[in-house]
This record gives structure tokens, C-alpha cells and sequence, in this order.
């Protein structure tokens, strides 16, 4: 660790600004010039985060409307009973559509998007830790996106409902490809959404202003964070899910086939593992935003800071208790229903503290009502009733009754709509001046605010009685007599409603929304945070340092001082992109971190990323397979440029702190990013690991079924010690590459190099013994459970080898030394986990039998 | 909400909201009362809200501080569900209560219809139908569920909640009918493309008059008295419906679609859609995939009007 010790001059509180005016001539050319996005065709290529970001979100914004769009059909086909307007094979792919397009497609992409324009602008960093990442983020999402959505229009939609529950989309009882489609498409979204919330985690915790400490930090980037912990906790479920069934679907490996071994509910619990956490990864964001909304539009600091971060952490930590409450109907025991009911009603409390904290803030202040302050207000409404029929459906035996009928589709829309639709229009009111040269209309906005508020509530207020009298949901018509002829009309109503606030929107969008980098409207609102800093695309002059949670209210002169270039580095000292590494805790500055700028690689790479899963989708698994290949080609084209190494010495960022441009180990950004990317393997492993002893508990006594011998000893004991072998050799290469005086010893690839084979060893010997044992992956479950924990061991071997040969290649290039070796780092940690999760698979697929019974 | 569940409660044959047992009339009290509670406390933070903007600055201040995030955030919540949860998990065991004695049924939900099967009970023998489930007043009922195919879920909401069939495994569910009438039950989970056409009917009866259906369904299917009848009798066989439907007393013994030994005595056919009459039954066999498209049954749209006429004929008098 060579983190610069804290200069002594360093104090937050100071008068004395860091840098004197005037700023040496050409500093704010070199600049600007540093972070100008590229022209013409290339500027597809721009990462600045303002950039992406806004192609991000107009993304999920159109997402939006075309997922409501797929709503209005439905509506105007349930407008009347025995409707024939869409036939019901074709109504079936519109609702899975649109709740996959909702949930996948805008709600989780456009609040990630939202914070990748809106971050660092927050805390006034000049980018994002990761720029690229963001950008492949994007456009891997942007082209997969589009072409699922695509699949509408020939009829190649998933059926199967947004859960995607088997056996009914397993081959047997949906043999096309439209479940393929869910399956790949969405799980390759997902992978973005995971790679956006590395983003999202390294850069609230490494890049933020000088003194920005953690109780200083903005609620919107609290409510990032959890967020982005819950994301990369709760999606792995989800993919690991996915990877399960859509093995069921090619390879016949029974995990969900009673028949054989396996049990449809595994599904459920791997689904909602995720699922419910989903509806907080949605919905906290949105309260981030309002949390920030309140206070500009009250003119007064958030009453109850630290109870509202508390309720943050709170609701992200429950929700990952109560999924169950989706298969309170599925016949288990009272007494886990009774757990998570408790756990589910529990929920209301930091929800709670969150309403009563907007409340009190507005009580305490004096609430303008403008546009966004409306759509806060609606949000309130909206959400409280939501939340109350939510504690309704906790309670277990009300569930059993409004399960699966429209009352919860009135709920989740009350929720969702409420807890996120809402607040994400606040936002483009209340955020739009930061990016566009002209704010956007106050008088349309009340037009698109009351004809969506009324819309919502003419929609989804008669649906509570329309599933209590017994309309079941995913119904694509209704016999006439049931006494819901009215309500669905009244509901088909109020969706042309909400259509048309939207249309005025788009409408309000068109004629004020001016996209400027350089000459926005200004801080109209008198907001009090950093991203209402005058900026361009380098986003603030000077990095400011903070003493408070209100800055542009109790530092006066704050926009001024910092548009000058009297904070900190104000300039650029390597020439190019650069961003302020601090410390996760307290915000001192570490290191300039060098920031990569525009370029090809992370756009080809996203193309040919959506092309694999895409081509793979329609069984064309050669063309797939070249298109993987030029993926992970443009991924290691892109790392190449990364890891500068110091390319000067340490450098004066003002008030005289000199920092490093180039820091490794744990203050190093990507060490960080790694870190996370352990946690969510780990995840997928302890998803596998839940999966396999699910499985055993569905079938006592048969674990592992008649006719199965387990492997002798002596096999996974020698995988095991090539596997501690490999781990040894590279400790031994790490402790070569000590020192500061830029060594690159020869040893360090040769002992990379005898790892390479011995980890590949490990991992085919595994592999081997199960297969020399007869065990067949499709004849039970037992089978298929022990080859999906090999296979994910092949898998990460397979990566660890990637990762190691591109390591020994940087030696090979002079490009990884004792100083510069974050490659090397980010290797061995990987490195590390896979053998580990070798040694637990290893232990799980030879022990665990034979403690059950097995020989 | 509570003046609209107040306007809606209504009678209804599928409604939740006019139970028709004990336990659906549990868990209505349970929902008056969380819709009203709920309602109060909507009303309640919703006027706080308008209050904090609307009220004079001086006269809100009070709600302007922690103490209002304390005590309505933290304390309220905390104590109305320390009063609701109990109460919650009360009915929760109360209601779905296993009883000895109760009548059994099985019922296996398949793509897109529900074969029921009553077991031998003493000296009454078993038999299979379909679409219908027939309980005695006042008896308990103890219903067992499957899946032959893909996940469906039980639901008859004038007597309590759902219970999900799942393949693979078995689930219970009790309720007692305690008022004689009919009512309906409909496939709450999405199975496919005919999940909206997947209801049955539930027919309450008195406890002698559901001894006496019981009775009948146990017999062999009547032999036809008339020569039409007979001709359909013929046709079932010729045309290889026999293959699929069972009908008891006959050589039709297919286990694939519904038993049909006693089809005519039902109230409805295709899975609850249509009232069961001749011409239904006849419109039911030409035309099955135009009006429940991609049900598992072919349409037979070749038999000549007359032919119709005597199969469907010798359907209905299987009562």
C-alpha cells in the first residue's frame, strides 16, 4: 500500500483556498481539451459521464413508453369481456413483455443511468471511476434491448409471464425459442446491470469531493450505494437462475423436472431471491432522488439525515429477507409463512421513517409547488397506499386470497409507479436544468403531473376490488357476469390517461429540452448541491473540498472559487483525463487516478457481447461463438491501455498536497472494482451451492440416487492439492514483485506459467472423475447439480487462465513491474477465488454425499 | 377504498368478498378491517402532508423535526403492526385447518382443465370427474392438489384462499361450505395459453342431496334409450373418442381428457365457459380450437350436422 501519507497542511475547515488566482495560462484549455468528446461517427465513442448517461436514460425512457405501449393494448383488449382485439397467444407475450421490459429494460437501466449522469456531477468528481465500463454497460444494453424488444413484431416474445416459472417454460411445454429469448436476452442485461453497479459502488466510495465524509455524502449517493450492494448481492440469483434453466432447455440437465429429481420451486426461490430485492433496487434510487427534491424545493437541509441513511441500509438489508412473500400459496409450512410475514410487514418501518423524514422537511421549510414538487407530492400519495395494501398482502391469509388476482396488480403498480414512475419525473423536471439549456415547462409539467396522477389512480384504484370479486391476473379475457365489465373499463380509461401525460411530456422534452454540456440553465431551483456547480464536460474547474451536507447554501462564494480554479487540481497535470481517488471513509485525497478516455473498444466489445448472447439465442452457435471470441478480443484490447503505471512523478493538486498518478493494492480503484466482482461470484457459487442442497432436500434418501457411486478419495484430494499448488506458486510470484524500485523479475512468469496448467489440472481432473464414474448430468438431478458446480468451476478456469496468460503477456511487453503491477494484483485476487471456490465445490460434490449416506 | 369494497361487496359467484365459509369469512374480516385501518392511516399521513405544506410556518413547525420521523416513522408503525401481525397469524391458524372426518377430493390441475377424483369412502365406491367439484354443506372438505403438467393454482374465493399445484408434489387445502349454492373457482397461476379459460364450478349442496349426487356419479354411464342416442354412442366410438375420454360402462377407457361418464349432469363445459347443453356440447366438439384455441383437443369440424347432433345428444344424456 503507498497511499501518500496525509499532507499536514490539509484541513477541510481552512480559509486559505488550495490555489491562487490567476491560473496559469492554457491550464483550463489543456483542460477542457483533456475531456472534449470525439466528433462526428466517433462520437459514439465518448464515455464522459454526462454523455452516456443521457443516451442511458433517453434509452430507458424509450423503453418506458414502448413497454406502455404493450399496457395499452392489453388495456383496450380487457376494455370489454370476450374482447378479440389480440388474439391470446399474442396477449400472453405483450404482459411478459411488458413486465420484463419494465422491470429489466427501464426501471432498473434507467435509475443506474440517472446516477451515471448524475454521480459524479454529485460529488463533483470529474467522472466516474470507470468510464468505459459505463460505456459497455450501455451499449451492450442498448443493442440487446432493442432486439429483445424486437421480438414482439414476429411474434418471438416470451410466453412464459415475467417469472418465467417452470415446467411451463421448459421445453417439454414451451419447445420454441421465445423462452430463450427471456433467458439469454435478459441474462445478458442483467451482466450489465452488474457491471454498472461496480461502477456505482467504486465510484461513491473512491471519487468524491476533498471532505466529502460518508455523513456528508449526498442521500441520492447513499441511496446508490445500497442500491448497488443490493445488485450485486440479489442479480446473481437471477443469473445463476437463468443459467440453471436454460441448461434444463439445451442439455436436458433436470433441475426443475420433478420426474426427475428436480423441483419447480427451486426456481421460485432463486427468482424471488432476487425479484423482491428488485422492487427496493427500483425504489430506493427514486427515494434518493426525492430525497434530494425535498430539500431544494422546501429550502431547508433533510430533517433526519442519518435516520433516513439508516432506513436506506435498513429496507436494503430486510428485503432480502421476506421473498417468500411471492409463494405464500405454494403449500409451506405456517411457520415460515409466519417468519415472512413478520419480515415482510417489518419493511413498512424504514419506509416509514422515510415518509415522516419528507414530511418533517417540508414542515420545516416553506415547499414551492413546482413541477417536480408535485410529482413528489403524487409520489407520497401514490406510494403510501401502495405501501398499505402491501402490509395487507404480507399478512399470509389476506395473501392466499389476493394472490395472483388483480388486487396485486393493483399494488405493484401503486408501488412501482408510485415508488419509482413518479419520482424519476420529478427528476426530470427538477434535473433537466443541469443539462439542457432551457428548463423545462412549468406549465405543461402540471398538465403531464394531472393527467398522470389521476390517470394512475382512474387505472389502479378499481383494480383492488376488481381482484377481490375474482379476476384472476395474466388473463387475456373474461366472461361477461362476473360484475368486472365496469372496473376494467374504468381502468382501460385511466391507462389512456397516464398516455396521455406521457404524450405531453414528450411533447414539453421537444420544445425545451436543449442538450448542452457547456452552458446549462443554472442552478434555477437554488439547489444546495455540487451538481448544480457551473460545469462542462470536464464537469467542475476545481475539485472543491466540503464542510457541509449543504454546500452551495453554507459555503458562499463556493461556485465562484471553483469555476476559477482555486480548488483543487484545476488543471490536468498528466496531460489527460484524470479523476481524485479518496478515501472511502473521510474523502482525502490518494491518487490522480488516470482515466481512460473515448475509444472503440468498449462500444465493439458491447456489440460483439449482445451478438454472442443473440446469435447463441437463435441456435446459430458458430457465428455466436466467433462473436464471443471477438468480445473478450475487444475487452483485452481495452485493459491493454489500462494500468498506466506512473507515468510522472507525484504531483501538486493544490494547497500542497502532492499526490501519486498511479497507486496499487487497496487504495487502488480497480482492486476495489475486483473486490466487488468477487462478492458477485461468490454469489452465483453460494446460489449453486443453496440450488444443490435444495435439491437433496427434495429428495430424502436419493442423494445421490440408487445406481450412482461416488468417486473414490483419492481423485478430488489430488484436484485439491494441484488446486493449493497453483495458490502457492502464485504467493511466491507475488512476494517476487515487491519492492519499489520497479523490478520485473523473470520468476514471476515462469511461476504464472507453471500455475496456468496446474489450476486447468485441477479443474479437468475434477471434471474427469465424475465423468469416468458413469454419473450422467441428465438422468436425475443429483447429476445435473454436481455438473453445474464443475462447470462453474470450468468456467472460472477458464477465465483465471485468460486472465493469467494476459498477465504473463504484460510481463512479456515490459508493461507489469514491481511498481506497476495492478494487473498482476487483480490476476492473483481472482486467482485466489477461483481456488477457493475449487476447494468448497470440491468438499460439496465428494463430502456432502458421503455424510448423506452415500459410499 | 373501504366505500368502494362497501359498494362491491356484492353478492358474486367468484368474489372474495362474499365468503361463503368460515374461512373466507375470516379472511374478510381480516381485510374490512386491514382496508379500513389502512384507509385511516392513508388519510392520516396524506393530511400530515398537506398540513406540513399548507398550514401557516408557524402553525407546522411542530411537525418540522426529528421527533415527527421518531414517532410517526419508527414508533406508529412499529405498534400498528405489533397489533396487526398477531392478529395476522391468528387467522392465518385458524383458517386451512386439517379436520378429521373431512370429506377428501383430488383434484390435478392439467393444461387447461381440472380432472377431480373422489375416493372410495366406506361403502361408497370412487369415481373421476371433471370441472366440478360438488361438497356436501357443513362438512369439512379436504382437497389434495397436483399437477399433471405445468404449475396451476386452486382457488374458489367465497371459501378461502388459493393453494398452488405444483408437479411433484401434493398440497391441501381445507374449507367448509357452509351456505348451499353455486359458486366458481378459476386457475389462479399462469399456466399457458388457455390460463383465462381454466375455471370450475363449485356446487354447494345439502348433505342428502350431495349423498344422492355422489350415488349417481358412482354408477356406470346410462345406456342410451333412443335410436339417436345410440347412433352417438356409436360415433363416440367410431370416431376414437374413447382414446382420450373414458366413459365408465363403455369400452371408452382414454385417460388423457375428461372422464365423461357423467358429463350431461355437469353445469358446464370447457372448464367453466359454457352452460352444458346440446348445442353447446355440439358447438364444443366442431369448433374447440376457435373458441379455446390451443386447448389440447382437436376440433372435429368434419362431422356431418346430423352426426353432431347424436354425439353431442348422447353427451347430454350422460347425466
Amino acid at each position: 500500500m503507498n497511499a501518500p501519507e496525509l499532507p499536514r497542511s490539509f484541513d477541510p475547515g481552512e480559509r486559505e483556498l488550495p490555489n491562487p488566482l490567476p491560473r496559469p495560462e492554457g491550464e483550463f484549455e489543456t483542460l477542457k481539451r483533456a475531456w472534449k468528446p470525439p466528433r462526428g461517427l466517433a462520437f459514439i465513442t465518448a464515455v464522459n459521464n454526462t454523455y452516456v448517461g443521457l443516451w442511458y436514460v433517453g434509452t430507458a425512457f424509450l423503453f418506458f413508453i414502448l413497454a406502455g405501449i404493450l399496457a395499452l393494448i392489453m388495456r383496450a383488449q380487457l376494455a370489454s369481456p370476450e374482447n378479440d382485439l389480440v388474439s391470446h397467444g399474442l396477449y400472453n407475450q405483450l404482459f411478459t413483455m411488458h413486465g420484463t421490459v419494465m422491470m429489466f429494460l427501464f426501471a432498473v437501466p434507467a435509475v443506474e443511468a440517472a446516477s451515471v449522469y448524475l454521480l459524479p456531477n454529485m460529488q463533483a468528481a470529474r467522472d466516474l471511476p470507470f468510464p468505459r465500463l459505463s460505456a459497455y454497460a450501455f451499449w451492450a444494453y442498448f443493442v440487446g434491448g432493442l432486439v429483445f424488444f424486437g421480438t414482439i413484431f414476429f411474434g418471438l416474445s416470451p410466453d412464459g409471464g415475467w417469472f418465467m416459472y417452470p415446467p411451463l417454460t421448459s421445453t417439454k411445454y414451451s419447445p420454441a425459442d421465445n423462452a430463450d429469448w427471456w433467458l439469454l436476452g435478459i441474462g445478458f442485461i442483467e451482466i450489465s446491470a452488474i457491471a454498472g453497479a461496480i461502477e456505482i459502488i467504486v465510484g461513491v466510495m473512491k471519487t468524491r469531493a476533498v471532505g466529502m465524509t460518508l455523513d456528508k455524502l449526498p442521500v441520492y449517493s447513499w441511496a446508490m450505494l445500497v442500491f448497488a450492494v443490493m445488485i450485486v448481492i440479489g442479480f446473481p440469483a437471477i443469473i445463476l437462475g437463468t443459467l440453471l434453466l436454460e441448461m434444463e432447455r439445451a442439455f436436458d440437465w433436470p433441475f426443475f423436472i420433478a420426474e426427475r429429481g428436480g423441483d419447480p420451486l427451486l426456481w421460485q426461490h432463486l427468482f424471488w431471491f432476487f425479484g423482491h430485492p428488485e422492487v427496493y433496487i427500483i425504489f430506493l434510487p427514486a427515494t434518493g432522488m426525492v430525497s434530494m427534491i425535498v430539500p431544494t424545493m422546501a429550502q431547508t437541509p433533510l430533517v433526519g439525515y442519518r435516520l433516513v441513511v439508516l432506513a436506506l441500509i435498513a429496507t436494503g438489508f430486510l428485503s432480502f429477507g421476506l421473498w417468500v412473500h411471492h409463494m405464500f400459496a405454494t403449500g409451506l409450512p405456517k411457520m415460515s409463512l409466519s417468519f415472512f410475514s413478520a419480515a415482510s410487514t417489518a419493511v413498512a418501518v424504514p419506509s416509514g421513517i422515510q415518509v415522516f423524514a419528507w414530511i418533517a422537511t417540508i414542515a420545516s421549510g416553506r415547499m414551492k409547488l413546482t413541477t417536480p414538487s408535485l410529482f413528489v407530492i403524487g409520489f407520497l400519495f401514490i406510494f403510501t397506499l401502495g405501501g398499505l395494501t402491501g402490509v395487507m398482502v404480507a399478512v399470509a391469509p389476506f395473501d392466499w386470497q389476493a394472490h395472483d388476482s388483480y388486487f396485486v396488480v393493483a399494488h405493484l403498480h401503486y408501488v412501482l409507479i408510485g415508488g419509482m414512475v413518479f419520482p424519476l419525473f420529478a427528476a426530470f423536471y427538477y434535473w433537466v436544468p443541469a443539462a439542457s439549456k432551457r428548463a423545462l415547462s412549468e406549465r405543461l409539467g402540471r398538465w403531464v403531473f394531472g393527467l398522470m396522477f389521476l390517470g394512475v389512480n382512474v387505472t389502479f384504484l378499481p383494480m383492488h376490488v376488481t381482484g377481490l370479486i375474482g379476476m384472476p391476473r395474466r388473463v387475456y379475457t373474461y366472461p361477461v357476469g362476473m360484475g368486472w365489465d365496469a372496473l376494467n373499463l374504468v381502468s382501460t380509461v385511466g391507462a389512456f390517461m397516464i398516455a396521455a401525460g406521457v404524450a405531453v411530456f414528450l411533447f414539453d422534452l421537444a420544445r425545451n429540452f436543449r442538450f448542452t454540456s457547456e452552458d446549462n440553465a443554472g442552478n434555477v431551483w437554488n439547489a444546495s448541491t455540487l451538481e448544480w456547480l457551473p460545469n462542462g464536460n470536464y464537469n467542475t474547474r476545481s475539485i472543491p473540498s466540503i464542510t457541509s451536507r449543504d454546500p452551495l447554501w453554507d459555503q458562499p462564494n463556493l461556485s465562484k472559487d471553483v469555476e476559477e480554479g482555486r480548488y483543487y487540481l484545476p488543471g490536468t497535470v498528466t496531460g489527460g483525463r484524470e479523476a481524485l481517488v479518496t478515501s472511502p471513509f473521510d474523502a482525502r485525497p490518494q491518487y490522480i487516478l488516470q482515466v481512460p478516455g473515448p475509444g472503440w473498444q468498449p462500444v465493439l466489445a458491447a456489440f460483439f457481447t449482445a451478438a454472442f448472447f443473440l446469435l447463441l439465442t437463435v441456435k446459430l452457435v458458430f457465428p455466436s461463438v466467433i462473436c464471443g471470441v471477438l468480445a473478450v478480443g475487444c475487452v483485452i484490447w481495452w485493459l491493454w491501455e489500462t494500468d498506466p503505471g506512473p507515468v510522472r512523478p507525484p504531483a501538486d493538486i493544490g494547497g500542497g498536497i502532492v499526490l501519486p498518478v498511479y497507486a496499487t493494492g487497496p487504495v487502488n480503484h480497480s482492486w476495489w472494482a475486483m473486490i466487488v466482482l468477487m462478492v458477485v461470484s461468490g454469489m452465483v457459487f453460494t446460489c449453486l451451492l443453496f440450488s444443490y442442497l435444495f435439491l437433496w432436500l427434495v429428495n430424502p434418501g436419493a442423494w445421490p440416487p440408487q445406481g450412482v457411486r461416488i468417486p473414490d478419495w483419492i481423485w478430488p484430494s489430488l484436484a485439491a492439492l494441484l488446486y493449493c499448488a497453483c495458490g502457492a506458486l502464485i504467493a511466491v510470484a507475488s512476494r517476487q514483485l515487491r519492492g519499489s524500485d520497479r523490478r520485473s523479475p523473470r520468476s514471476v512468469p515462469v511461476l504464472v506459467g507453471v500455475a496456468l496448467p496446474l489450476v486447468c489440472g485441477a479443474s479437468a481432473l475434477d471434471l474427469w472423475t465424475q465423468w469416468e464414474s458413469g454419473l450422467s448430468p441428465s438422468a436425475h438431478a443429483y447429476g445435473a447439480a454436481v455438473y453445474a458446480i464443475t462447470s462453474l468451476q470450468v468456467f472460472f478456469v477458464l477465465t483465471s487462465l485468460t486472465m493469467g496468460a494476459y498477465t504473463i503477456a504484460r510481463w512479456l511487453a515490459g508493461r507489469l513491474d514491481s511498481v506497476r503491477r495492478t494487473t498482476f494484483d487483480n490476476t492473483m485476487l481472482f486467482w485466489y477465488y477461483t481456488i477457493g471456490q475449487g476447494l468448497v465445490g470440491l468438499l460439496m460434490v465428494h463430502g456432502f454425499p458421503r455424510l448423506t449416506g452415500g459410499l | 377504498m373501504s366505500c368502494a369494497l362497501a359498494v362491491a361487496g356484492c353478492s358474486g359467484v367468484q368474489s372474495a368478498l362474499d365468503p361463503a365459509g368460515g374461512d373466507a369469512q375470516r379472511i374478510y374480516w381480516l381485510t374490512v378491517i386491514m382496508t379500513v385501518g389502512g384507509t385511516l392511516i392513508f388519510l392520516l399521513v396524506t393530511g400530515l402532508l398537506l398540513y406540513a405544506i399548507f398550514a401557516a410556518p408557524e402553525r407546522r413547525a411542530w411537525l418540522g423535526g426529528r421527533r415527527t420521523i421518531v414517532v410517526g416513522g419508527l414508533a406508529f408503525p412499529i405498534v400498528v403492526l405489533s397489533v396487526l401481525l398477531p392478529y395476522g397469524l391468528t387467522v392465518m391458524r385458524d383458517t386451512d385447518v386439517p379436520t378429521p372426518g373431512a370429506l377428501p377430493i383430488e383434484v390435478v390441475g392439467e393444461q387447461y382443465w381440472w380432472r377431480v377424483r373422489y375416493p372410495a369412502e366406506q361403502e361408497r365406491g370412487e369415481f373421476l370427474t371433471a370441472n366440478e367439484l360438488v361438497v356436501p354443506v357443513g362438512r369439512p372438505v379436504f382437497v389434495s392438489v397436483t399437477s399433471a403438467d405445468v404449475i396451476h393454482s386452486f382457488w374458489i374465493p367465497n371459501f378461502g384462499g388459493k393453494i398452488d399445484m405444483i408437479p411433484g408434489r401434493i398440497n391441501r387445502l381445507n374449507f367448509t361450505a357452509e351456505r348451499p349454492g353455486i359458486y366458481r373457482g378459476v386457475c389462479a397461476e399462469f399456466c399457458g395459453d388457455q390460463h383465462a379459460r381454466m375455471a370450475f364450478d363449485v356446487i354447494a349442496l345439502e348433505p342428502e342431496a350431495f349423498e344422492a349426487w355422489r350415488l349417481e356419479q358412482v354408477k356406470p354411464a346410462r345406456e342410451p334409450d333412443l335410436p339417436l342416442l345410440a347412433r352417438g354412442r356409436e360415433l363416440f366410438r367410431t370416431g376414437g373418442c374413447g382414446s382420450c375420454h373414458a366413459v365408465r360402462g363403455t369400452e371408452a377407457n382414454g385417460q388423457f381428457g375428461p372422464d365423461l361418464t357423467h358429463v350431461g349432469s355437469r353445469r358446464t363445459i370447457g372448464a367453466g365457459q359454457f352452460p352444458n347443453n346440446i348445442g353447446t356440447l355440439a358447438g364444443w366438439i366442431a369448433n374447440v380450437q376457435h373458441i379455446k384455441p390451443d386447448a389440447r383437443m382437436p376440433s372435429y369440424g368434419s362431422l356431418t350436422g346430423e352426426d353432431l347432433r347424436a354425439l353431442a345428444g348422447y353427451l347430454e344424456s350422460l347425466k
